[in-house]
Order: C-alpha cells, then structure tokens, then sequence
C-alpha cells in the first residue's frame, strides 16, 4: 500500500489506536503531536510490530502561523503516496474550570476548533491536488446538543462538525473523502477520571470501527453505533424536560 | 506562547480516580486513588501521588493475591504504556515499556520465529509485572526465570530520579528489582532476549501418571524435554494420590496453520454451590481420561501449551463473587518429596474443590533477592475462598517451611511475616537496597506491609 496517513494529535490513546489500525494495513505514518519523546516511542513500536515506516513530527494546533511549513513538510515526507489525515488533537477541560477562566475557555476553542480549522485549511489544495485521500475528524456525540455538563466543548466539537461539512463539499469534487466521527465516551486518559460513562468503547475497538467506516466513505457517524439511537432521543427531548436532566 | 503550552500540559495534574482493585483471586476488595498513565511523561507525574500517599505499579493484575494493591493508597495502572521500542533479529534483543503482554509478544514476534525465553502460565502478564515477579515457566529447569534474560532496565525511583540498571552498573539494585514485587521504583522500560525457535507449533507428549511416585520418576526421565508440566487431581488420595497427567513439550520443527485466537468468556459470577467435591471431582476424572492409556503426542500451537486457561477469557470467575486463593510453592528434593505428599494429602483430606493442581521441577535459584525459583518441585492449586480456607492454607505454609520451601509471593495472599523471613533468607539485602533507594517508603503494597518488608 503506498498511502500514508497523518496522524494529528498522535499521543492521544484514540490516534495511538488508530495508527496501529493504519500500520496493520500497511500504511506508513507521520505522527505529529508535542510529545517528541513519546512520538519516538510510538514510532518505534510502530515499526517493529508491522514493519512500516513512521515519524515522529512536531505539531502545534493553536500555533497557526506554523502549520504552512509543516503541511509542506508532510507533503514531502509522505513522497509520491497518498496523504490521508486522521485529525484527533483535541482538550476537554472541566467546564466549570473553563466557565471560571476565559483563558481556559479560548485555549479550548482555539485548539479544538481554531487549531483544526486552520491546518485543515491548509491542507485542503494539498488533498484537492492529489485528486483522493481521506480526512478523519474526530467530533464528539456531546456537539449534538449543548449539555450542562459539556456545553463549551460540545461547542467546539459542533463547530467543527459544521466546518467539516462545507470542507467535504469543497473537496468532493477532486475525491476526498471527509469523515466526521461522533464520538462516544473512550476509554482513555480523557475519561479515566471521569464517573463511569455509560458505552465506553476501548480505544482498540474504536479504532477498528473508525477504520472501517471511513473505508465506507465520507459524511458523519456515530462511534459506537449504540450513539445513533441515544443521540437520536436526546437531540428529540423538548426543551424543558432537556434542560431539568441533569446530563 | 509555546513555552506557556508545554508549561501547561507539564503540569497538568495527573489524573487519580476513586477506585477499587482486586487481585486475581478475587478474595478482597481494595480500595485505592488509581492513575493510568499512557506516556512515559504521566509515569513520571503519578510519582507525585496524591496526599503523599504510597504506590504501587499495576500490570496486568494477574498477581493473585495482594502484591500489586495497595489498601488506601495510590496505584499506578502500567497497562497502556505498551510500546515495543527496539528489536534486534541478529541477538533477539527486546526493549519494551512495561505494560506489553506475553500474548503481545506471541502476536508480534512468533511469526517471525521468537518467543519469550520464559512464559508464566497466561499471556496477559505484563512485562513489568514478570520482571517484578521474576516469573517463570514450564522450563524453569533449563532456562530459570525471567530475570535471567533480562540486560537492563529504566527504573523511575521514588525521587524522581531515571536510572537505567543492569547487572554491571547497579548489581544489588539490579538483583533487588527482579522479583522485588515493585518496592524498589517504577519499571519505564526493560530489554531481555527472545528466544529463537523453528515454528509456531510445540510437540506435545501426554501420559497419565498413576501417583506421585509415578510423577517423580517421570520427570526424572524427562528431565532432558525443554517444557514439562504435571496436572494433578488434587482430589485423590490413598493409593491414587498425586495422579494426573504429565506433559512434556519440544519445539516443532514445522508449524501449523495458525488460526486467529478467539477467547470465549465465562459469562457470570459462578453460584458458589457449583464448584463443590462432586463437580471438581468429576471435571478432574474427565481431564485424566482425555488422555488415551498408551499415551498421546499432538502438535499444539505455543499459546495453546503455554496458556490454556486463557482460552476462557475470566475463568476466575468460576469461583463465584467470593474468590479463591492460589497456593504456589516450592521445596527442595529430597524432604520435599515428603512434603509434597502432606500437602497433597491435606488438600485432598479438606476436600476442598481445588482444580487441576500443577506440578513441575524448578531449576537454578534466581538472582533477585526475592526469587522464588529455587531446584526443587513447585505445587500450585486453586482453593475457594470459604470458611476454613485460611486454615487450610496456616497448614500448607507449615509443612513448605518445614521442608526447606518457599511460597511465591505472585500467588500468596496470606503468608506470615514470620514465614516470609524464614523462606526468603535474602529479605534483609532487599531491606537495605530498599533504605537507598526508598529511604521514606513511598512505594508500598499491601503485600509489602504484611510480610514485614
């Protein structure tokens, strides 16, 4: 297979779940994250279990000015290959923390939304060009309706949703497929100290899924699929039922 | 604005959770504040547990007893630090973090013709967790435990500090790390040597033994086999104590057609009246008769010599919600051989529900200051934690002592501070290694502080 997949955000649980998945297919990876140290490792492990070629890259979301240059670098490193994008970075602070500090909130919308906007932008002439490819984003079940709980990540995880959408119709024509995934709660760092969620998928078998939906094409999915029916409900409860759960 | 970034996700406050853990056994229930790092970065923060509480590594939580909880304190869950970070197919030498498993390394390595020299009896032991265990397989005899193999490893220590350890740089730490149950820091990576081997597949020989005697003197005839291992039906007694069926294992010089393991699960909590004299009794008949009288050779696929239980994905709940205890221990030929007959015999006189008991000859002592392995015959079988047990387990802990023998502490849940000084003559080395390196004890388990460590 003579692809290659960017993973942006490679140090979380999900992305280090997917670049497995990838490798296992026989991609070669670009891991681009701030955890040098730990894209090391990954790209070691990478290697030695499915013998493809991987490498580490520094990657900054919230620094736009840089993601130019290292879109052209990917560009270069993925050589004559298919460049595909699985774009995982992404912070969930504690709302109430981010509701006390504006700073916390901007930080949050700037790398969730902001940081992904840009570097997607940028990369959208280098998929157009290469006339296919393949963009994974991952959204959030909690951008479906703003909770209580959730509501300012669950803002930027819509915003993206919706930005997504244009930039598949944008890329539709040189055939690029853009994929959002509505995630569910995984079981990863992010959630670890969390109170038990119900559907918790393990970052391997979300991986799996996300692998084999995005082979199925581009648009929007719920992962786990279980999502679909319990979204469905939440984003149908009237108003004031809606607001007195305490979800 | 970069450095403000990194300053911040530095210092991002690992994250602890209200938890509680069990060992395999499932016979207590310990409550603790539990970190999972993923990178090595969150290792070095869990260090810093929270309200100066102490800590204890977690790998694949197949120590059965107590030896990876720690009541009230902090735990370090080691399982997503997972990364192979070098191979070399000349020499076979492994670098991994500490959180890869015995069934990672089968996936990865045996299609490329290497195992792991020494294999516990599941694949989902961790790496760190067999270097803190120094575990070892059914070839203790020829290839000792899983210290033995190991060149180095990166060990976080309580202050902080990083520091790669080998036999040549830091013998006593080196020696005190290896089976040292996790007192002595936080295992970051470690290299050890794969073993090369023709295929996929071992040749198995099975003959069914009739009683101890029996048992003894086939594995000194089959002294010379790389694997062996011995199933006892520990509910017979009198002329038919000891019996069972002995196995015995070479590398096989063409493979078989390997097919994808699917694990099945066992489903619930066992009732506690399943597991009774007449179903044990009747299970152990059929596991003796499955093997013809004249014997039996077949080619297996490794994992399915090396870790047949895992074939039931949660067998330990077979046992119901109260659990069991494992007894492992060994003693030294001559009056072990004694010994192992009270032990038999007191089992089998309890009546106690006790599958499949294992038998096997140890080798070499180990190099770590609490190994286990030592020459000698080591028992292992299951007890259902009931009322009584623990009497039961007081008498099997006085005939091992008596005789010379030791209980590993990977299986113990119940070994005395007096009885563990008694088998583990090396404890006051490992004390003073601990001083050095942990002068405030800040990592502990509750093993730790029941045996007196």
């Amino acid at each position: 297979m003579n692809e290659t997949w960017l993973i942006l955000g490679a140090s979380s649980a999900v992305a280090r779940a997917f670049a497995r998945e990838a490798a296992a297919h026989g991609a070669a990876l670009l891991l681009a994250g701030r955890d040098m140290e730990d894209l090391e490792h990954q790209a070691a492990d990478l290697a030695i279990r499915h013998g493809v070629s991987a490498l580490p890259m520094r990657f900054e979301a919230r620094e736009l000015a840089s993601h130019a240059g290292f879109v052209a670098e990917c560009r270069q490193r993925a050589g004559s290959g298919l460049l595909n994008v699985f774009l995982a970075f992404g912070v969930m602070p504690d709302q109430a923390e981010a509701d006390a500090d504006p700073a916390v909130a901007a930080g949050m919308v700037e790398a969730n939304f902001t940081g992904a906007a840009s570097v997607l932008g940028v990369l959208g002439p280098v998929l157009e060009a290469q006339q296919g490819g393949t963009v994974v984003a991952l959204g959030s079940v909690a951008g479906d309706r703003g909770r209580k709980r959730n509501f300012l990540y669950g803002a930027t995880k819509a915003a993206l949703l919706v930005y997504l959408q244009g930039y598949a119709a944008r890329l539709s024509g040189a055939g690029v497929r853009v994929l959002c995934i509505k995630a569910g709660p995984v079981d990863t760092g992010m959630t670890w100290a969390l109170p038990r969620l119900p559907f918790m998928a393990s970052p391997r078998e979300f991986a799996a899924a996300a692998w084999r939906r995005a082979g199925r094409g581009g648009g929007s999915a719920y992962l786990p699929v279980i999502w679909w029916p319990v979204m469905t409900i939440i984003r149908l409860l009237p108003t004031p039922i809606f607001n007195r759960l305490n979800i | 604005m970069p450095d403000t970034l990194a300053a911040q996700a530095a210092t991002r406050p690992t994250a602890w959770k209200q938890t509680a853990l069990q060992g395999w056994g499932r016979s207590s229930l310990s409550p603790c504040l539990a970190a999972r790092p993923e990178r090595l970065r969150e290792l070095r923060a869990a260090l810093d547990a929270p309200e100066g509480r102490t800590l204890i590594a977690h790998g694949g939580g197949r120590s059965y007893g107590d030896a990876a909880l720690n009541t009230d304190g902090a735990v370090v869950v080691t399982g997503r630090l997972d990364r192979i970070l070098g191979f070399d197919p000349a020499t076979g030498e492994l670098v991994a973090e500490p959180g890869v498993t015995f069934a990672d390394l089968l996936d990865v390595f045996l299609p490329r013709g290497f195992v792991a020299p020494v294999s516990p009896g599941t694949a989902h032991v961790t790496l760190g967790g067999a270097l803190a265990n120094d575990v070892h397989g059914k070839n203790h005899h020829h290839a000792g435990s899983f210290g033995e193999h190991v060149l180095w490893f990166d060990l976080l220590l309580a202050d902080g500090r990083m520091q790669r350890v080998s036999p040549e740089s830091d013998p006593a730490l080196f020696q005190a790390t290896i089976g040292g149950i996790g007192l002595t820091g936080l295992v970051a990576a470690l290299c050890f040597r794969l073993m090369r081997v023709p295929s996929n597949a071992l040749a198995v020989r099975r003959r069914r033994v009739r009683n101890l005697d029996d048992f003894l003197a086939g594995f000194a005839a089959a002294g010379g086999a790389t694997w062996s291992v011995g199933w006892i039906d520990a509910l017979a007694g009198g002329a038919s104590l000891g019996r069972g069926v002995l196995e015995t294992a070479e590398p096989a010089e063409s493979g078989i057609e390997a097919r994808p393991a699917k694990a099945r699960r066992f489903p619930i909590d066992a009732p506690g009246w399943l597991l009774n004299g007449a179903s044990v009794r009747a299970f152990n008949e059929f596991y003796w008769r499955r093997v013809p009288a004249s014997g039996q050779q077949v080619t297996v696929p490794y994992r399915q010599f090396l870790y047949p239980l895992d074939a039931i994905e949660g067998w330990n709940r077979m046992y119901g919600k109260q659990g069991f205890r494992q007894f492992q221990c060994v003693v030294p030929p001559g009056p072990g051989e004694a010994a192992l007959r009270q032990l038999l015999e007191t089992v089998a006189a309890g009546g106690n529900a006790s599958f499949l008991a294992v038998l096997k000859v140890m080798g070499p002592q180990g190099q770590g200051m609490l190994s286990f392995g030592m020459p000698g015959y080591s028992l292992a079988l299951d007890i259902p934690a009931r009322p009584g047990s623990e009497a039961i387990f007081a008498r099997l802990e006085r005939i091992t002592r008596d005789a010379g023998g030791r209980i590993y502490l990977a299986k113990d849940s119940l070994l005395s501070a007096e009885s563990f000084a008694a088998m583990y003559p090396r404890a006051d080395e490992f004390r003073a290694v601990r001083q050095r390196v942990d002068p405030h004890r800040r990592l502990s388990s509750d093993m730790a502080r029941r045996i007196g460590l």
